[in-house]
């Protein structure tokens, strides 16, 4: 298939003893929300930080457009179209928000000392971080320091961050979570029009409604192992996950 | 204004450019360095050398000074601006060591009779003395504001920004960590060459005592004092810490008692210096709507 757009290999990803990420393999296509669930500590973060260059997988591949990038640090998978948000939230706090998403819409810049060069605070890079910020709605708080913003504030700067890289692939790590139920229904608006421009959505999310209304289709993580994949209806009445999420008394999110 | 007063505000000029240099390093990429008078060193010998054995004269010296200053920085910040901040700040030190070593021992530097005949510098024919070598410096330290401010307002230089606040997320953001750590430490060691060869044509004589670790100690002092990360804190820092052991004689004896008390008092109570966000004299003198967090 060729719009395949991400593949992972058998990767795992080990802390001393533990296997955070052990031996997962999925792929996911173009224009494709692929939603990625298990209980705490299932490995869904690390799953992130592995396809996005933070750690390098212990065993595996992990392939983007044919590119084997298993290894690559986190600027390199930034400029191959991976965009991602921090669930535990990263502002460049002394800065402003709108500054923050400058920073992002610099990454062309960076490939070379020479093109960092030019001017980052021009009227275009000004008004192109406001609109995203109107687009998740905080284009009221631009001048704000971004590090004083409550959090569910900070989460949609994140994603503002995310959506200016202009991503082939984009991560969202809990970013629903902490916010009032309009503000998470505009964000699942956005995702989706996103997604209508062909960019695809790996969505970590521990709020089962969105996580099933939004995702095409769900991986499920415990302990590490992949433990489930198919579509919403297949994972809601799929026993092993209902077990998974039931033994951590997780199953009120479900409900 | 007598020699004496000119002579003393000369050295600050100098100072202020060194001092812009470490804020580039400390202030904009937030890499801690107390190391940087190695490098202002590093210029002053450097032109030492060029103008008394290598026969040039103090211009056509001085762009090999930077460059040579500059590179030496490349060279040694590629493996310490990868480690982790405590180890970067024992390694700047060593380097400091290091390199104050090497003018003290090696006969070529002049072991510890240090370098002199140093020529003066002329321009348009007459020689730089007094007050013309202080506008000299001054036109330098205005170069280096300038250089200073054009680069807080580069992409490169918002990029350094961000991996001093948050260094994952800004490498998530296409900002390859060492390359913009290394540029920042390339330009503030440049600046600190700029500095020690303005030192070595007015002193006519250096050796290498002038450029230890104290002296880094109090550069550090005089950013942190100004403001980290401020264009102007550098330069007032280097003021304040230059007037002050002039207008109170008795300071001189315990300058670096001063500098060290000033930079712990400075972090403990005002961690943003004199002309940073949120101190005293901003809030006193704030001139509404103008965001300078980027200045
Ligand atoms: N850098 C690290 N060093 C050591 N252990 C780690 C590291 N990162 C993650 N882990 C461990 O790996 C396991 C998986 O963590 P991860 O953050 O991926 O889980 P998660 O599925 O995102 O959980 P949550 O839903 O709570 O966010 C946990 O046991 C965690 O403690
Ligand atoms: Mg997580």
């Amino acid at each position: 298939m060729n719009d395949l757009l991400l593949r992972l290999e058998g990767v795992s990803r080990h802390f001393g003893g533990l296997k955070a990420v052990d031996d997962v393999s999925f792929s996911l296509t173009r224009g494709e929300i692929l939603g990625l669930i298990g209980p705490n500590g299932a490995g869904k973060t690390t799953c992130f930080n592995l396809i996005s260059g933070v750690y390098a997988p212990t065993k595996g591949d992990i392939v983007l457009e044919g590119v084997s990038t298993a290894g690559f640090p986190p600027y390199r998978m930034a400029a191959l179209g991976v965009g991602r948000t921090f669930q535990v939230v990263k502002p460049f706090s002394t800065l402003s928000v709108l500054n923050n998403v400058q920073v992002a819409l610099g990454l062309k810049r960076y490939g070379g000392v020479l093109s960092s060069l030019g001017p980052w605070d021009t009227k275009a890079s000004r008004k192109e971080a406001l609109e995203i910020l109107e687009e998740v709605g905080i284009g009221h708080l631009a001048a704000s320091p971004s590090g004083q913003l409550p959090l569910g504030n900070q989460r949609r700067l994140e994603l503002a961050r995310a959506l200016a890289l202009k991503p082939k692939l984009l991560l969202l790590d809990e970013t629903f979570s902490g916010l009032r139920h309009e503000e998470a229904a505009l964000l699942s608006k956005l995702v989706l029009g996103v997604r209508a421009r062909g960019i695809s959505v790996l969505l970590i999310e521990h709020n089962m409604k969105v996580a099933m209304g939004l995702s095409d289709r769900l991986v499920v993580l415990d302990h590490g192992r992949l433990l489930a994949e198919g579509k919403p209806e297949e994972i809601r009445s799929d026993p092993r996950v209902v077990e998974a999420y039931l033994g951590k008394g997780a199953s009120a999110h479900a409900s | 204004m007598n020699d004496y007063s000119i002579t003393i505000l000369t050295f600050i000029a100098i100072q202020a450019i060194v001092a812009c240099g470490l804020n580039v390093i400390v202030g904009y990429a937030g890499q801690i360095s107390l190391g940087h008078a190695a490098f202002f060193g590093i210029g002053a010998y450097a032109s030492a050398l060029l103008t008394t054995k290598g026969g040039l004269t103090f211009w056509t010296a001085l762009p090999l000074v930077i460059l040579l200053t500059g590179a030496i920085g490349l060279v040694l910040g590629m493996p310490s601006l990868r480690l982790r901040e405590d180890f970067l700040a024992v390694t700047t030190i060593g380097i400091n060591f290091i390199v104050e070593s090497v003018f003290l021992y090696v006969p070529f530097f002049g072991g510890a009779l240090g370098l002199g005949g140093i020529p003066s510098i002329t321009l348009l024919g007459t020689r730089l003395r007094g007050p013309n070598f202080l506008y000299l410096c001054l036109v330098f330290l205005a170069a280096v504001l300038f250089i200073s401010r054009r680069f807080t307002r580069s992409w490169g230089g918002l990029a350094c920004f961000a991996l001093r606040e948050e260094e994952t997320a800004a490498s998530s953001m296409g900002v390859s960590p060492i390359r913009f750590k290394l540029l920042a430490f390339v330009l503030g060691t440049a600046m600190a060459g700029l500095g020690g060869a303005l030192y070595a044509h007015l002193m006519r004589f250096i050796s290498a005592t002038d450029f230890g670790f104290t002296l880094s100690v109090s550069m550090m002092s005089m950013v942190v004092l100004g403001g980290i990360g401020t264009l102007w804190g550098p330069v007032l820092g280097a003021l304040i810490l230059g007037v002050l052991p002039e207008v109170f004689r008795p300071l001189i004896d315990y300058r670096m008692l001063l500098n060290a008390a000033i930079l712990l008092l400075m972090i403990r109570f005002q961690p943003a210096g004199l002309l940073g966000e949120g101190s005293l004299l901003r809030r006193l003198f704030r001139r509404p709507g103008r965001d300078s967090a980027h200045e």
